[in-house]
């Protein structure tokens, strides 16, 4: 477990750099939302799934949708806008999404995702027998949007396996959570009677007990459960700050916060010759990735209007 | 049975609501229902009246007032497999769950390159006429037709509810179902079992050589008791009820009008972006050669709709207002 925790989390650091690359190269448009720093909850909650469980993710999810099993290569040609990529092209960072791993996709929408995992997982229990779950994953932010608070009082009247897990990194864009959230992100789950806890979200090895105890209860029937991640955001809000250096992080805070990096808590627990083959391993992988993003043929103009309807809609 | 109280061969428009879903309940067990006091209560406009006795609370889930985790729920658990049928009560509070309209359920499968379709309904009660007040009364079929991604249904006959609450249920395309408050009482024949009506095709309610109405759900009435003035007065006119807004069914409107060289649309939305703007664009875009008079469009007029009976008839379309309309292109 702590070999496969180390390589997931290093896989999306690295997968995250790569993708800052082809953001300044031009080959990424539009810039994407780095999980840099975040990335031991994403390795940590999809170690606790099985992979007919599933998951909704954020703005921010190229780590969730890496961590449930999304192919980097793929993944990489979609956020190039290619007819290779997990969307066809179609989708871009903010939508990535494999139905067949069970990654119900990244979403723009800031809250978006609660719902939608809470109904998947209210189909689950419908469907009698089974005891598969979904896990929804949000910022901070998203706390404070109201759809999220309706989708958790449904969570827990239909007592359905879902499980809420916030990755609370101090910020939503440039607001802080002390000037954001009234009361506790907790204290919101608490409301409907969700039980919760905060963990450690720069240790993958913490989350993902966290994260199992949650899951294990979800699939006893137990209803939902909620976990508070607590992170930073090594990078920018978005690749976009790059270039318009927006301040609102204290210098001193943005040193602090990267000392603890989940990929050399994860890593310090490997032999360094293990941990350097995995390390090898990505970087091959990698590479192949880029090779492949960057020389896969963009979508045929012809087809923009596909894929909108399952069946015809003009008469 | 959702149908216990209708006589033999007719039924009202608001007990076709709850036999069209009990019909595809009996026959397709991933059907599911949800919303707000939609179970033992049987809705607000009795709408789902006998389904919780038939199907019990394992598929008639009463929800609380959360209109964005009800479709929100309703979309995630369309995409495992299942088909919601939600309700959202009035048709205004659409609004308040309108980001899963808008952004999420219509683009999922286009934004994942056609990996998933979300095959639910949301239906929803919509229209003015009964003094509910604004919020309570706006016909806003025409806000759903902004959005590319939607199929939009709006019947006008209890044999249409059955017939396209069937396509809509069995589409794997997500439709948005719009029950008219007016028409609920309004009895019709009792479709056979299995009747089905496609989506996207329009109905040619009454023939005629004149002038073409062209109306949707309430306005279907209307526009037929409008023909019927006109034809005291000689004018022949045809009504071709449209049923659904997405998908358009222009072919059979540009035939009518290649009959009759004119065109009214009857529209209960507001003017401004209604319908009817898309029907008569369509119309000079692909049919101007056809036209022998200038096109009128009978709406509601663009405020909030308001309380008092006087007003609301001032603002809303009436028999009146569509026989001076065709009167106009007629004489032109
Ligand atoms: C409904 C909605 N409102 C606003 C935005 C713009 N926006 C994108 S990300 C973001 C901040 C989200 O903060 P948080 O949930 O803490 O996630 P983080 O970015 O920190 O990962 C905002 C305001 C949005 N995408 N969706
Ligand atoms: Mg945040």
């Amino acid at each position: 477990m702590e070999a496969s925790l180390y390589r997931m989390v290093r896989l999306i650091r690295r997968f995250e750099e790569r993708c800052v690359e082809l953001v300044r190269s031009g080959d990424i448009i539009g810039g994407i939302h780095p999980y840099i720093g975040q990335e031991a909850i994403a390795a940590g909650v999809c170690a606790a799934l099985r992979f007919d469980d599933i998951i909704t993710s954020t703005h921010r999810g190229h780590g969730h949708v890496l961590a449930k099993g999304a192919d980097p290569i793929r993944m990489l040609a979609e956020l190039c806008g290619k007819v290779t990529g997990l969307n066809r092209g179609r989708g871009g960072s903010m939508h990535a999404a494999d139905f067949s791993k069970g990654i119900f996709g990244a979403n723009g929408i800031v809250g978006a995702g609660g719902a939608i995992a809470t109904g998947a997982a209210w189909a689950f229990l419908r469907q009698g027998g089974g005891d598969k779950v979904a896990v929804s994953f949000f910022g901070d932010g998203a706390v404070s949007q109201g759809v999220l608070l309706e989708a958790m009082n449904l969570a827990a009247l239909w007592k359905v396996p879902v499980l809420f897990v916030c990755e609370n990194n101090g910020y939503a864009t440039t607001l802080t959570v002390s000037e954001s959230v009234a009361g506790t992100i907790c204290g919101r789950a608490s409301a409907f009677g969700i039980p919760s806890s905060t963990v450690d979200g720069m240790d993958a090895a913490v989350v993902f007990e966290a994260a199992s105890a949650a899951v294990e209860s979800a699939r006893r029937g137990e209803g939902p459960a909620f976990l508070e991640c607590l992170t930073y955001r090594f990078d920018a809000h978005h690749t976009w700050e790059h270039k318009a250096r927006v301040r609102y992080r204290p210098a001193e805070e943005e040193v602090s916060g990267r000392l603890r990096d989940p990929v050399e808590i994860a890593g310090g627990r490997l032999d360094p010759a293990e941990r350097e083959s995995i390390d090898e391993a990505i970087e091959a992988l990698l590479d192949e990735a880029v090779a492949f993003a960057t020389t896969s043929p963009a979508p045929d103009p012809s087809t923009a209007l596909d894929y909108l309807y399952g069946s015809a809609v003009l008469p | 049975m959702a149908s216990v109280k209708a006589d033999a061969g007719t039924i009202s428009y608001r007990e076709a609501v709850a036999e069209g879903i009990a019909r595809e309940m009996r026959r397709d067990p991933a059907v599911v229902c949800l919303g707000e006091d939609i179970g033992a209560a049987g809705g607000v406009f009795k709408t789902t009246a006998g389904l919780f006795a038939e199907f019990g609370p394992q598929r008639i889930w009463d929800t609380p007032i959360s209109e964005q985790a009800i479709v929100g729920a309703a979309m995630g658990a369309a995409m495992t497999g299942i088909r919601p049928v939600a309700e959202i009560m009035f048709s205004d509070f659409l609004a308040c769950c309108w980001d899963y309209l808008a952004n999420e359920i219509p683009k999922v499968r286009y934004m994942t390159g056609g990996q998933v379709t979300v095959p639910l309904v949301i239906r929803t009660a919509n229209g003015g006429g009964l003094g509910f007040g604004a919020q309570h009364s706006q016909a806003v079929e025409n806000w759903a037709l902004t959005i590319p991604g939607l199929k939009i249904a709006a019947p006008s006959t209890p044999a249409d509810v059955i017939g396209l609450m069937a396509s809509a249920i069995r589409s794997d395309d997500p439709v948005v179902f719009f029950e008219h408050k007016g028409l609920f009482a309004s009895k019709g024949l009792l479709p056979p079992e299995g009747h089905l009506v496609e989506l996207g095709k329009a109905a040619v309610v009454r023939e005629g050589t004149d002038v073409t109405l062209v109306a949707l759900a309430y306005t279907v009435p209307i526009a037929l008791a409008a023909a019927e003035r006109l034809a005291a007065k000689g004018i022949s006119t045809e009504v071709v009820d449209l049923r659904c807004l997405i998908p358009m069914d222009m072919t059979t409107v540009l035939a009518s009008v290649a009959k009759t060289s004119r065109l009214v649309t009857v529209e209960e939305n507001p003017h401004q972006a209604g319908w009817g703007a898309t029907v008569v664009s369509v119309v000079v875009d692909e049919g101007f050669q056809l036209l022998d008079a200038p096109v009128r469009r009978v709406a509601s007029a663009n405020v909030p709709l308001p309380f008092a009976d006087a007003l609301e008839d001032e603002v809303m379309p009436t028999v009146d207002k569509v026989v001076a309309a065709a009167e106009s292109v007629a004489n032109f």
